[in-house]
């Protein structure tokens, strides 16, 4: 398969590791943050923790969409649907995440009208085809998917249609990688950054990290030689002592971003001036309204939406491992009581939470390496 | 004399059915241990539960198994409901170490659906039945009001004969033995997926469905001393059905993930959709457990039965992890492979 085999390589893999396991220097200690879920999942999916040295650590970061959505906002959507006439549609990402009193998929179990859809354009679609019913899309996401959001705003308002409206919970990735770089038990030498955000804002919007904080950043892809290369541009800045902006994902990242992407979401979209993040609190700037002009398509501006707030449970400790402080099975809850068909605390939600791809991938090996067929 | 049993204490705790309980992955087997089997089986079953139950009929031993098919569209490239009737129960008894030899079926119709769609579930049935060699015997009709069934829902029984001499269970598998796959994976679930149509994916795959008996009884001729268990792997994939094995023998299970059968549109389409196609369902696949000595001998007969070419030896049991199964990469990358949890939904942000 193109774009997927030569980066998944079993030669250009072993030659990548070895290199890092030679440029690694054994008197210091790595801690590199891969900020994106798909990152996080990735680096289990493909067991590339066994091939790095052990000074040479991977912190999780808080690129996954599903798992920093506070829970009452999962409760307004639902409410949202409850009303008559209402179907929820929302990514596949969303159908299991719990709310106080259950998932989407849980509720459609009990008789709400809750469809899967694969883009914003399909749940469009679904409104057009019913029209005695009104659609209600769930929107999630970085700037990856924001500017698909605001497409299919702007091709309702274009088609005039007015059963449509969007529940939106878009972030923006730069004011959380700030919020963890502000926060006082940062311990982070470097960034992996997010590469499917990157291809829509480029590389430009990070130059801050590089020349303010001084933190080397390689904006990397998911394969698993992708980020291999990422962690040796990483490594390779750190034993230099350099600090820059590197972008190993240049197939597909452009340095300045997509700029018609760009432009359809500052045309839909204007910022929030605070934003609830789960487990990292509230953060300012840091999500997406929908502009009063498209009010007509904003479901909060539509329905009657009862602003629920969730505390999550104090056990849970979700912001220490989002910040990187603690590993997943440090976590008091981790396996026993919170497991991803139970999950309570928000990274054990979705599959590139750093919590269910450590559970589902990583939690049960046992300490030897068993090789076959070498 | 009869005596009234104690009440027992259920496990299943959850508070509803909700769909993962039908998807076949940990859910189900929640459902069928904490609450089916209690109530139903008695507490203290002592066997695993397998896809079939043999009984001993006056030294005469029988297999007898049922499955209920759902399935949405009822056409789709490769097959349909009715065949899927067939082969699922077919196949069933097959894995369990027996042959076919008569099936029951129910059908559950929806008020409004045509004829012609009718007829040609009962058309595919017939032929499915002549192919697999069994005879379907009886059955039972209820229609249920519009908008109630997808149009149809068959349920099939089926009884066979033990085949002489196999002695399978989880419990005689141990370490060193190897696992053998009969070919590529995750085909009918991908098929099914593109066939509803939300996806606006196109490819030219097929569902696999198909009688896998030719694969049992080939290896049945070469190796049936170091045959240790057998499975098709339907409903949540090759990584459900080999947990399964992992647990009930509590011993690991180690894949090469490259070893894998796979085509290309199958593994395209997961990738896409961010699915695993160790979880994707199978209808005429077939993963069976050999004693080392008969490993090759036994990928050779499979390779040589039609449709059996892609067969493969993918992984082996090993002591270590206990109740694991552990994917290798070529790279020396691992990773656990777990049972399938909830429905597979496709990942998009």
């Amino acid at each position: 398969m193109k774009f997927v085999d030569e980066f998944r390589d079993p030669a250009a893999i072993s030659q990548t590791a070895e290199e890092i396991r030679r440029i690694a220097d054994p008197g210091r200690h790595y801690r590199l943050m891969e900020v994106c879920g798909g990152h996080t999942h990735a680096i289990y999916r493909f067991g590339l923790k066994d091939l790095l040295p052990e000074n040479v650590e991977l912190v999780h970061g808080p690129g996954c969409p599903v798992c920093v959505l506070p829970m009452g906002r999962i409760d307004d959507g639902l409410a949202i649907a409850q009303q008559p006439n209402v179907i929820f549609t929302a990514f596949g990402d969303m159908m299991r995440v719990p709310g106080a009193n259950g998932s989407p998929l849980e509720h459609k179990a009990r008789g709400m009208d809750v469809r899967i859809v694969y883009s914003p354009a399909d749940a469009l679609k679904l409104a057009e085809n019913n029209p005695g019913k009104h659609v209600m899309f769930f929107a999630i996401g970085f700037e990856t998917t924001a500017p698909s959001t605001a497409l299919t705003l702007l091709r309702a308002r274009d088609k005039g249609v007015r059963n449509f409206s969007i529940f939106c919970n878009h972030v923006t990735i730069i004011p959380a990688i700030r919020a963890i770089l502000d926060s006082p038990d940062m311990r982070i030498d470097a960034f992996l950054g997010p590469g499917h955000v990157s291809t829509v804002i480029g590389c430009r919007p990070y130059t801050w990290i590089a020349e303010n904080e001084h933190k080397p950043i390689a904006v990397s892809g998911f394969e698993p030689l992708d980020l291999l290369q990422s962690i040796v541009m990483a490594l390779r800045q750190l034993n230099a002592g350099r600090a820059e902006v590197e972008n190993q994902y240049q197939r597909v990242v452009p340095w300045n971003g997509n700029q018609a992407a760009l432009r359809a979401m500052a045309q839909v979209f204007e910022l929030r001036p605070y934003f609830e993040w789960r487990g990292l609190g509230f953060i300012s700037q840091s999500a997406l309204r929908i502009k009063d002009e498209f009010s007509e398509w904003d479901a909060e501006y539509r329905f009657q939406v009862p602003g629920v707030r969730v505390t999550d449970p104090k056990a849970a400790q979700c912001g220490e491992v989002l910040k990187g402080v603690l590993k997943p099975s440090q976590c008091k809850l981790f396996g026993n009581e919170c497991t991803p068909e139970h999950p309570i605390g928000a990274l054990m939600v979705s599959s590139e939470g750093s919590c269910a791809a450590y559970f589902n991938y990583e939690y049960r090996k046992s300490a030897e390496l068993v090789g076959i067929g070498a | 004399m009869a005596t009234i049993a104690a009440p027992t204490k259920l496990r299943f705790r959850d508070a509803q059915v909700e769909m993962a309980h039908g998807a076949g992955g940990k859910a189900s087997r929640r459902l069928v241990e904490g609450l089916f089997a209690p109530l139903l089986f008695g507490a203290d079953s002592a066997e695993p539960l397998g896809d079939a139950a043999h009984l001993d009929f006056d030294g005469t031993r029988i297999a007898i198994t049922t499955d209920s098919f759902v399935v949405r569209p009822l056409r789709f490239p490769g097959g349909s409901i009715g065949e899927l009737a067939v082969n699922g129960t077919v196949n069933d008894l097959a894995v369990s170490g027996a042959r076919a030899e008569a099936l029951v079926v129910s059908y559950v119709l929806e008020a409004g659906l045509p004829t012609p769609v009718l007829e040609a579930e009962v058309r595919a049935m017939g032929e499915a039945a002549r192919n697999a060699g069994v005879l379907i015997v009886s059955g039972d009709t209820k229609v249920v009001e519009y908008g109630k069934a997808d149009g149809m829902y068959i349920t099939t029984a089926g009884i066979g004969r033990a085949i002489p001499g196999l002695r399978m269970s989880p419990r005689s598998v141990r370490p060193g033995d190897q696992v053998i796959l009969s070919g590529p994976i995750g085909d009918h679930g991908i098929t099914i997926l593109l066939a509803r149509g939300d996806l606006d994916l196109e490819s030219d795959l097929r569902s696999d469905t198909r009688p896998v008996l030719p694969f049992v009884e080939a290896l049945v001729e070469v190796a049936s001393p170091g045959l240790r268990w057998m499975r098709d792997p339907t409903r949540g994939g090759l990584a459900t059905s080999l947990n399964e094995l992992a647990r009930d023998c509590g011993l690991g299970i180690v894949l090469r993930e490259d070893w894998i059968p796979l085509r290309d549109a199958v593994r395209g389409a997961c990738e896409l959709l961010g699915l695993d196609p160790l979880h994707i369902a199978n209808e005429g696949q077939f993963v069976a457990v050999l004693a080392p000595e008969f490993a090759e001998l036994a990928l050779d007969a499979l390779q040589r039965t039609p449709g059996g070419e892609d067969a493969a030896i993918i992984g082996e049991v090993r002591d270590a992890p206990a109740a694991t199964v552990l994917g290798i990469a070529p790279y020396g990358g691992t990773r656990v492979i777990d049972m399938l949890v909830g429905d597979p939904l496709p990942r998009i942000c």
